[in-house]
């Protein structure tokens, strides 16, 4: 890539304009909130889960085109996956979608943020509903070290 | 004496990084001076010369590098006194920054005087090292924290001040002189005659203000006054924070180890003399020098000077941004009461975005809360860009900033 500006492509302003699965749920069986204290970010994220697939997910919050288009595709990958299936997106499946594989170090956090809240929601719901806690504190780490 | 123009003109030639280029080979713009200046050749040259050939621990050994370190150590201590104005010598501290100052005056002076029921005040556009160690001293006592508002121009409402001192409770109001964000320039006087003839002390955050105007603490009459070198084309690490004798004496010392000590038995300690008192183990000599550098530097060009240089470039930026369309300035327009600094925020683009756009263009400004998120929440806004002025930058810095607002305009298809 040959300059930093070229990130900010087509998709990037599109879904930063028009974000997709912008929104709350209201009944919604899980929520997470987190914000980049750096910047400012703010992400959060409601998802319905129906027989251990999420069924919805819809995020809201403030940031920048990057965070906005990243949380976009984010929901867009999870929505209809089944929770092991959520739990195994990596960072390069976001970033991957944007073409954002090599975006500067200062700015992966406002790509990943939404990825961050994504784990924190899952192991939160998995806590919660399934007391499943077998992979919970390797989900908790995951979440704790994306970036 | 020189006339101002010419005086400005070769300035850039006395700092090394505004020679390179960043990115694609682009001319550095920099324009982010409220967060950190750069550092003249003279500056530079001081830290490394005392590197080379005078360095030794001060205020202990007889030998001669140890004569000549505490020598030049002190004497920075009488150029500070000298520039902003402060009879005794004694009464200045040496410090990391304005922060380590705050927190500082938080704990020696907040922790022994303020009590359960106690109030401070701070405002609504202080820096987080205004607001935190607050938080902090206020909590840890059950006292109170309240804020000065701001109105929609960016000033202070100075209606709440007399509401919280009616109270009398009110222990210490502290605010910046210059808000690190909106440039406003706080009316100093009326809040400390305010305070005064309620008995009520003053803190006043300088680490915006000093770089950029002629300050003069014996005649602003406050009781606390911090400063930053690195924002003063000074070297980072190295701060001031000036206490009123009278208040100083009644402060209990905030680091204990070396050089504080008057004697140190097994199980009491006496102290030192002020200000040493409150400097505690080995200081940072090399960036204590290096400030004094900065002091004659920004004293040979004189301060009235760099005030009127900044107003010609604040006025010039305002009426070239204001054309930007899409384009909104926070803050005073009334050029008196403002120093150099632009927080603005372009059409819905994300500052950040702004920011990493405009990077490509050489251009350096700032993105983010500005370590100010009691401000932004008063703003209703996530960020603001900004750019913020020094003696090195030109008309022509600005004219480079509002061309490159094109190309976000043109991204973001606004």
């Amino acid at each position: 890539m040959s300059s930093n500006a070229d990130i900010y492509h087509e998709m990037i302003v599109d879904y930063s304009r028009n974000p997709v699965n912008y929104g709350e749920i209201e009944n919604h069986d899980v929520t997470f909130h987190d914000s980049n204290p750096l910047c400012g970010d703010s992400i959060d994220i409601d998802m319905k889960i129906d027989d251990n697939h999420v069924s919805d997910i819809k995020f809201h919050g403030k940031g920048c085109a990057i965070c906005m288009a990243c949380s976009s595709v984010l929901t867009e990958i999870t929505k209809g996956k089944s929770i092991d299936e959520a739990r195994a997106i990596e960072k390069n499946d976001v970033l991957g979608e944007l073409g954002l594989e090599h975006l500067q170090a200062v700015r992966i956090k406002c790509a990943l943020l939404s990825l961050k809240v994504l784990k924190s929601a899952l192991y939160t719901y998995m806590g919660n509903h399934l007391k499943d806690n077998e992979d919970l504190d390797k989900l908790k780490e995951e979440a704790a070290n994306l970036y | 004496m020189q006339s101002t123009e010419s005086q400005f003109e070769n300035i850039r030639d006395d700092f090394p990084i505004l020679k390179r280029t960043v990115r694609d080979n682009k001319p550095l713009v920099y324009l982010d001076n409220a967060s950190t200046t750069q550092k003249p050749n003279q500056v530079i040259d001081s830290i490394t010369d005392y590197y080379r050939n005078h360095n030794a621990n001060i205020h202990r050994a007889v030998y001669a590098l140890a004569e000549e370190s505490t020598e030049a150590y002190e004497a920075s201590r009488d150029k500070i006194a000298n520039f902003v104005n402060i009879e005794n010598r004694q009464e200045i501290i040496f410090v990391r920054g304005t922060t380590e100052a705050i927190n500082l005056i938080a704990y020696a002076w907040g922790r022994p005087h303020i009590d359960e029921g106690d109030i401070v005040v701070t405002t609504e556009y202080e820096h987080h090292s205004n607001i935190v160690p607050w938080q902090l001293v206020t909590q840890d006592k059950r006292a109170k924290l309240e804020y000065i508002g701001m109105d929609d121009n960016g000033e202070l409402i100075l209606d709440d001040l007399d509401k919280y001192l009616a109270t009398g409770k009110v222990k210490l109001v502290t605010f910046s002189l210059m808000s690190n964000v909106l440039g406003t320039i706080t009316n100093a006087e009326k809040i400390i005659e305010k305070c005064k003839a309620a008995g009520v002390l003053t803190l006043i955050d300088g680490a915006q203000a000093v770089p950029h105007m002629k300050v003069d603490i014996e005649k602003l009459g406050c009781d606390f006054f911090a400063f930053s070198g690195h924002k003063m084309l000074g070297p980072t690490g190295i701060g001031v924070l000036w206490v009123r004798k009278s208040v100083l004496q009644t402060m209990s010392p905030f680091h204990g180890g070396g050089d504080m000590i008057r004697e140190v038995h097994k199980y009491e300690t006496t102290w030192n003399d002020l200000p040493y008192k409150f400097e505690a183990g080995t200081p940072n000599i090399a960036d204590v020098i290096g400030l004094g550098s900065a002091i004659d530097y920004l004293s040979k060009i004189g301060m009235e000077n760099i005030r009127k240089h900044e107003i010609e470039l604040t006025k010039y930026a305002i009426e070239k941004l204001s054309a930007v369309k899409g384009l909104h300035i926070y803050g005073t327009k009334d050029i008196s009461k403002r120093g150099g600094v632009i927080s603005f925020n372009f059409a819905d683009v994300h500052p950040h975005d702004v920011a990493q756009i405009i990077d490509e263009e050489g251009i350096a400004v700032r993105s983010g809360h500005h370590c100010a998120q009691v401000l932004m929440e008063r703003l209703d806004v996530a960020a603001t860009s900004r750019a913020s002025f020094y003696i090195y930058n030109t008309k022509h810095d600005i004219d480079i900033l509002v061309n490159s607002l094109n190309t976000v305009a043109k991204v973001f298809k606004l």
